[in-house]
């Protein structure tokens, strides 16, 4: 069973695979994510990270915000300063908000002893149970697939610029511009999209970063139509079918 | 001792050579800030010979070899190949170009040869797709929405 959602701005889905689907276990997940989009969201005036903009002071915060501070802060270290979510001044946790979301969803359909699922928001992706084939995104063409990977218990995300026709529009600036996207397979989603986040902003450099840390695998395409892998990476391909 | 030391540096850099030449599509990443083009270690020192494919039955003898120190543009290069078996196991970066501190820190993991491929289309029953153009279309539209509201 299946449902999609317009949720912070992107496709949010859900696809519940056991024999029993249970409609309430889509709406609780259903309705984290619209929490987490009212509470982070850095374009909602009333979230609270609009208000820590707006001057909120740091023991005024929740718990939970310290918390998602921290580990902001903990990826800052661990990627060397790439992953960043101060912009301009302002405080922007999106880069690590949608990973941290989307694991957190997967928790809470794993103690709901929902077993085999599909969570995706925007393209990042945590699965659990059965095998899951997932392809990856052309980023030249939206509508083709370069690669199917096969996964079960983890997480796959990918970083990238927006392409439309020869022109790349990279959000991230100049040092990224030779990669069209970077994938990285992890152990969760939440691990995935950080390093993906960070690893793209590096350029070239990203996958031998992400050959470097323990159970992340990458696939980087760079504007050449090549793509780079990291040795553990063929592992999870899967067969065309 | 000079000759030998010459010797054992030119067989490297031919022994890196011609790996590199009979294994297209496993290059050599070098790290290098965007700027910079990839290198292969060995290719840098001219094309002198480089017409002629090294014989098909080439095989290396076990042990290390230095390459040569070569100018990067953005510092330099200089790499040691590790044979076993008759084959290059690995390639250890000696000196690699330290243009800021994250360079320093990724430059420190080991550096295996990483496997290249053209990007291909694939037809295949899939339950979704990983990507990044629709983080980036909410991007653009929450911004035209913020600008929406600035224009209000």
């Amino acid at each position: 069973m299946k449902r999609v959602w317009q949720i912070m701005g992107m496709p949010v889905t859900l696809i519940i695979d056991d024999e029993q689907a249970d409609e309430a276990a889509f709406e609780a997940v259903k309705n984290y994510f619209i929490y987490v989009d009212e509470r982070y969201s850095p374009f909602k005036p009333d979230s609270e990270v609009s208000r820590v903009n707006a001057g909120l002071p740091r023991a005024e915060w929740s718990a939970e915000l310290k918390s998602i501070w921290r580990k902001c802060q903990d990826t800052k270290y661990s990627t060397g300063g790439y992953f960043d979510v101060m912009r301009k001044g302002r405080f922007d946790p999106s880069g690590l908000v949608k990973g941290w979301a989307i694991d957190n969803a997967a928790g809470l359909l794993r103690r709901r002893g929902v077993t085999h699922f599909y969570v995706e928001a925007g393209g990042d992706i945590q699965v659990s149970g059965h095998p899951w084939r997932i392809g990856i995104r052309n980023p030249f063409d939206r509508h083709e697939n370069v690669k199917i990977v096969e996964l079960t218990d983890q997480g796959i995300a990918t970083s990238g610029t927006y392409i439309r026709g020869s022109h790349i529009y990279n959000p991230l600036g100049d040092m990224a511009a030779d990669v069209a996207s970077l994938t990285v397979i992890g152990p969760n989603i939440y691990e995935a999209d950080r390093y993906a986040t960070a690893a793209f902003a590096m350029g070239r450099r990203g996958i031998r970063f992400i050959e470097s840390l323990p159970g992340l695998e990458g696939y980087m395409i760079t504007a050449d139509r090549q793509a780079t892998m990291t040795r553990g990476f063929e592992r999870y391909v899967g067969v065309a079918a | 001792m000079k000759k030998l030391l010459l010797t054992a540096f030119v067989i490297g850099c031919f022994a890196l050579y011609s790996f590199h030449q009979r294994h297209e599509g496993a290059s050599v990443v070098i790290k290098a800030p965007s700027a910079a083009t990839t290198q292969p270690p060995g290719s840098s020192k001219g094309n002198s010979g480089t017409s002629t494919s090294p014989a098909a039955t080439t095989t290396y003898k076990d042990g290390q070899y230095t390459g040569s120190s070569s100018d990067a543009f953005y510092g330099f290069i200089q790499v040691e190949a590790v044979i076993s078996g008759g084959k290059l196991t690995d390639v250890k970066f000696l000196q690699t170009p330290n243009d800021r501190d994250t360079s320093v820190m990724i430059n420190s993991q080991a550096t295996p040869i990483l496997k290249q491929e053209a990007i291909q289309a694939q037809s295949a029953n899939i339950s979704g797709v990983s990507g990044a153009t629709d983080t980036s279309q909410a991007f653009i539209q929450s911004l035209s929405s913020a600008l929406r509201q600035a224009q209000a």
